[in-house]
């Protein structure tokens, strides 16, 4: 964990926000961090628990559309409160290719400072953001208790972040 | 972009290249995006078949491929046998086949319903594996994707996602509705 992490945001960061670093386990000996992807558009998607039906449909959605987010070269990190075991256990149930993170240690930080941890139940809420190249955010979304929110939000936030990149 | 994208309403339109029953000037198109081996689908249709029963001409029906194929080791192969069986003009028979026999999808089992079906088995074999088939089937799976398909079966009446229940009764008054408008 960094100290940028440490911060508690109650609502969830809007477009235009820096995004807070974090560092987090990938395995139970690898580490990844934010700040290794710069360079590069990084989605986020943060969800409840792994096993649970609709986050189940979500992220297998999401390995079917890897190819889409590829063509635009970004990066797609799961994170849930559940453990390193947990997440390899569930992905290799659900043939998950891409990185799930343990928000475990302190639990729930990086999803305090991205103001999408349900404190009542102790688990992140189902949240999206796209962070640019940059690492700025430039969308975000948080889905209604129980809906899975699909996968073309994120692909519309990464075109017109190619578009923006192309204009400038 | 801090409001998001609109979600949820059919961006790939109904084209003459779908598959379709029913009346071409009927006032309410219903799309569902499916995939054979899910067992929620074969549940939706006899539903499905039930409704067309109930509204007659006033609705058509289309049926978009959205294999969940991480989760349906079957999913993919069963889409390529309709989209083949569709280049001998038997979509809607191998379609209905697909879903009286969604727990056996396996490659044999798809060549056995070919050839109860007095289809050309070779042929269909070979068009199953043709880049237009599979092209086909992404097609419909990303045009869903970006209409905001989230899992399956998922409808839209007349372009909108129908977010409700998908028993009989509340699809036949979804229809309505959209056709009064």
């Amino acid at each position: 964990m960094t100290a940028s992490t440490s911060a508690e945001v109650s609502s969830i960061l809007e477009p235009g926000t820096r995004a807070p670093g974090f560092e987090l386990p990938v395995s139970s000996d690898e580490k990844v961090s934010l700040e290794q992807l710069r360079g590069r558009p990084v989605i986020l998607a943060f969800y409840p628990a792994d096993w649970s039906p609709t986050c189940s449909d979500q992220l297998s959605l999401y390995q079917l559309v890897m190819p889409e987010f590829r063509r635009h070269d970004a990066e797609l990190l799961g994170i849930s409160v559940d453990g390193v075991w947990c997440h390899k256990a569930f992905a290799d149930n659900r043939n998950l290719e891409f990185p799930l993170l343990p928000d475990f240690e302190p639990k729930g930080a990086v999803s305090r400072a991205y103001g999408v941890y349900d404190t009542e139940r102790g688990r992140s809420r189902r949240a999206l953001f796209v962070i640019d190249a940059d690492g700025v955010i430039r969308w975000s979304h948080l889905a209604p208790p129980g809906v899975n929110p699909g996968a073309d939000g994120i692909l519309t936030a990464l075109e017109s972040l190619e578009a923006g990149e192309t204009n400038s | 972009m801090t409001a998001g994208p609109e979600m949820g309403r059919l961006t790939a339109e109904v084209t003459d290249g779908d598959h379709i029953q029913g009346a071409d000037g009927a006032p309410v198109t219903v799309v569902e995006y499916g995939d054979y081996q899910c067992p929620y689908c074969g549940k939706a249709q006899s539903i499905v078949k039930d409704v067309q029963g109930r509204v007659g001409d006033g609705m058509r029906y289309v049926f978009r491929h959205f294999p969940l194929t991480n989760a349906h080791a079957h999913a993919k192969q069963a889409a390529q046998a309709a989209e083949a069986a569709a280049l001998q003009e038997a979509f809607w028979t191998m379609h209905d086949h697909l879903f009286e026999h969604q727990r056996e999808l396996h490659d044999s089992h798809l060549m056995t319903y070919a050839d109860e079906l007095d289809l050309d088995v070779g042929k269909l074999r070979n068009d199953m594996e043709s880049d237009a088939v599979q092209t086909r089937i992404q097609q419909d799976f990303y045009g869903g994707v970006r209409s905001g398909v989230n899992g399956t079966p998922t409808f839209f009446i007349n372009d909108a996602r129908h977010d409700d229940s998908w028993d009989a009764d509340t699809l036949v008054a979804a229809i309505d509705k959209a056709a009064a408008r």
